[in-house]
């Protein structure tokens, strides 16, 4: 019987382990497959039949950095240098300020009873629910007239109906779950409320406001339609900036390769970096209990 | 420093829209250097009260004064009272010698380093969590954690002390010797404290006095031997002391009391100031002062069981059930009928209606 059981056992992990080398396979296969297409040309990519070997080049990385992108057609100008500084413009200002607004508002509607607060909590996260293209119509004609379009002010506030109720309602639970009783303590060993706040409350919810700014980040970086109608050339993201990249004499494959994975380091690296955060509230989450 | 709290109430709104009134009209007076026990079943308010003197509830009317001072509208930090959460309520982050120490050091109104170093040890040592000083909370029992945030609490320098179910998590053997040594500790140093409980011993062990709630209202105020000796009410008389007082219905005759519970029997109470004639009354008489095999009432043993130092016979007194006391072994079976009785000194009588205390026997305990 033992046997049996060490021989199923060894099927059924050998199994699992292959389950999850095909899923690994599957989602990660486009990734390296760009990755691959950023060191190639147009010319190695577009032949038939498509092959993992190849003479790696540089000359994608070197027309998005220098900003000359040489086709058939002649040489175009390239901001893609711009819009990626943009990117990280935007999505870094909109989640500090979401989370300037959204961290306290989170502890107020977590600790306080007070009058239309879950309404005010719910029409906050009720945003989330609109389809932004019902939005903007009407939001580029305010923006207009108010003289926000097309600036870094009025594409950060917009960016608020993504990062605000995402941050509020993360950081809202991590509040709750942390006793209150813990910063009651430290108000009667004589500290101010604020000091509770800062001291207390936040660092407990620390992996909270960490995994809460994080996703904000990726979804900030990850949108489109805001900056397509509301921002040109100049104030544009990487996402809207990448169309640039079907010219009149095709689509450049390799750069756009190129500027994906260019694009994706900076969220990667913020990720790699909040992860020691999001750990460390897993085990902090053990010691709570 | 002495507190006072002048018809203290809180309500709370409730999720039905029916408010919640969980503490009404209080007033009590701790003196400066007392030690005073909040007790009471969960939910009398005790806790609200509390949380209300320490400033983490709003109060819904009345004052709280100490030392002289207004604090209601004050905040916390501005209170100068230190408490032991029921809940711990330890940083998780901190060593159990920084929680503890964690008040002591600060700003220039704290003690040095060195001297706050030896506070902590001191209430360690005193705690019996001197070992565990280097670890965090996370890894802790309750009942250590619990001890932490008791030392915590005393280490600081307070007008006031507020200690929440203290050592509800403790073993009773360490129940038992920290009472002793946190109460003199806190007399040594001229403490005031708030103790909250629901464990009548433990009131009992450390309070001058103890304060009875139940419903939010104050039933008594007084020393543990008054409240047991002269309960104010029938729930005070009923819910302190083990097994609970029995309680009778009875009418006041001429010659007596007689027993609706025990078919209308007259028993003669000589010495004891009955109430006029005809008033429906409430006899009570403890446990442990209903004499078995002698007397005037007779009723059916249900059970009898020897503790190991006393036994308790529960008798069916027609529809009523009685405890009795005895310290030595009794040859009791269920089914047998037995006399018992008790001396007119043990009575306690109560109003029939408010259950408040009408006459109390010359020797009551």
């Amino acid at each position: 019987m033992a046997r049996i059981d060490g021989t199923s056992a060894f099927l059924a992990r050998g199994l699992r382990t292959l389950a999850l080398a095909v899923i690994v396979l599957f989602f990660l296969f486009p990734i390296l497959w760009i990755v691959l297409m950023s060191f190639q040309t147009n010319e190695q990519i577009l032949r038939i039949p498509p092959s993992l070997l190849f003479d790696p080049t540089i000359v994608n990385y070197r027309a998005l950095i220098s900003g000359k992108l040489v086709t058939a057609a002649g040489q175009l100008d390239l901001p893609f240098m711009r819009n990626l500084g943009n990117s990280v413009l935007l999505s870094s200002v909109s989640v500090l300020l979401s989370l300037v607004l959204g961290v306290p508002a989170a502890y107020a509607f977590a600790r306080f009873r007070f009058r239309l607060g879950e309404n005010i909590a719910f029409t906050l996260l009720s945003f989330r629910f609109a389809p932004p293209l019902l939005v903007l119509l009407p939001l580029s004609l305010y923006f207009q007239d108010l003289g926000l379009a097309n600036t870094y002010t009025g594409l950060v506030w917009v960016y608020q109906l993504i990062c605000l109720p995402l941050i509020l309602w993360i950081v809202r639970g991590y509040f709750e779950d942390a006793s209150p009783d813990i910063e009651y303590a430290y108000r009667v060993d004589g500290h101010s409320w604020w000091r509770a706040f800062t001291r207390i409350a936040i660092p407990l919810a620390g992996p909270g406001i960490a995994a809460a700014g994080l996703l904000a980040f990726i979804f900030a970086w990850n949108n489109f339609v805001f900056a397509l109608i509301l921002a040109s050339a100049d104030k544009q993201p990487v996402t809207v900036g990448a169309l640039a990249f079907v010219t009149a004499s095709g689509i450049q494959y390799g750069q756009i390769a190129a500027a994906i994975v260019l694009s994706i380091l900076p969220t990667l690296a913020l990720a790699l970096y909040a992860q020691r955060w999001l750990v460390e509230g897993l085990s902090l989450g053990a010691v709570k209990g | 420093m002495s507190l006072l709290l002048d018809r203290l109430s809180k309500t709370y709104p409730g999720r039905d829209g029916h408010p919640v009134r969980a503490v009404l009209g209080l007033d009590l007076h701790v003196e400066d250097g007392e030690i005073v026990a909040l007790l009471g079943s969960s939910g009398c308010g005790k806790t609200s009260t509390l949380r209300m003197i320490a400033g983490f509830e709003s109060v819904t009317a009345g004052t709280i004064t100490l030392a002289g001072r207004r604090i209601d509208g004050q905040p916390p930090d501005r209170r100068g009272v230190a408490m032991a959460f029921e809940g711990y309520a330890l940083y998780p982050p901190l060593t159990i010698a920084e929680n503890i120490g964690f008040g002591l050091v600060r700003d220039k109104r704290g003690l040095s380093r060195e001297a706050a170093a030896q506070r902590v040890r001191e209430m360690a040592e005193m705690l019996e969590i001197a070992p565990l000083l280097a670890r965090r909370p996370g890894g802790l029992s309750g009942g250590q954690q619990q001890r932490a945030s008791l030392a915590r609490a005393l280490a600081r320098d307070a007008a006031l002390y507020l200690l929440d179910e203290p050592m509800g998590q403790l073993e009773p053997q360490l129940r038992a010797v920290l009472r002793g040594r946190v109460k003199a500790a806190l007399k040594s140093r001229g403490c005031t404290a708030l103790l909250v409980t629901h464990d009548q011993t433990e009131a009992n062990a450390m309070a001058d006095r103890i304060a009875v709630m139940e419903g939010g209202v104050l039933q008594q105020y007084g020393p543990p031997a008054v409240l047991r000796e002269r309960p104010a009410n029938l729930f005070v008389a009923t819910f302190l002391g083990e097994p609970p007082m029995n309680a009778l219905a009875a009418k006041v005759q001429p010659e007596g009391l007689s027993l609706a519970d025990a078919a209308g029997q007259c028993i003669p109470l000589p010495g004891v100031k009955l109430p006029p004639d005809g008033v429906n009354v409430v006899l009570g008489v403890r446990p442990h002062h209903l004499h078995l095999g002698e007397g005037p009432l007779s009723g059916t043993v249900i059970s009898n069981q020897w503790l190991g130092d006393q036994a308790h016979v529960v008798i069916e007194l027609r529809e009523k059930i009685i405890v009795a006391v005895s310290h030595t072994r009794v040859k009791l079976r269920a089914g047998e009928r037995i006399a018992f009785g008790f001396r007119p000194a043990h009575a306690h009588i109560f109003d029939g209606q408010t259950g408040r205390a009408l006459a109390h026997g010359p020797q009551p305990a």
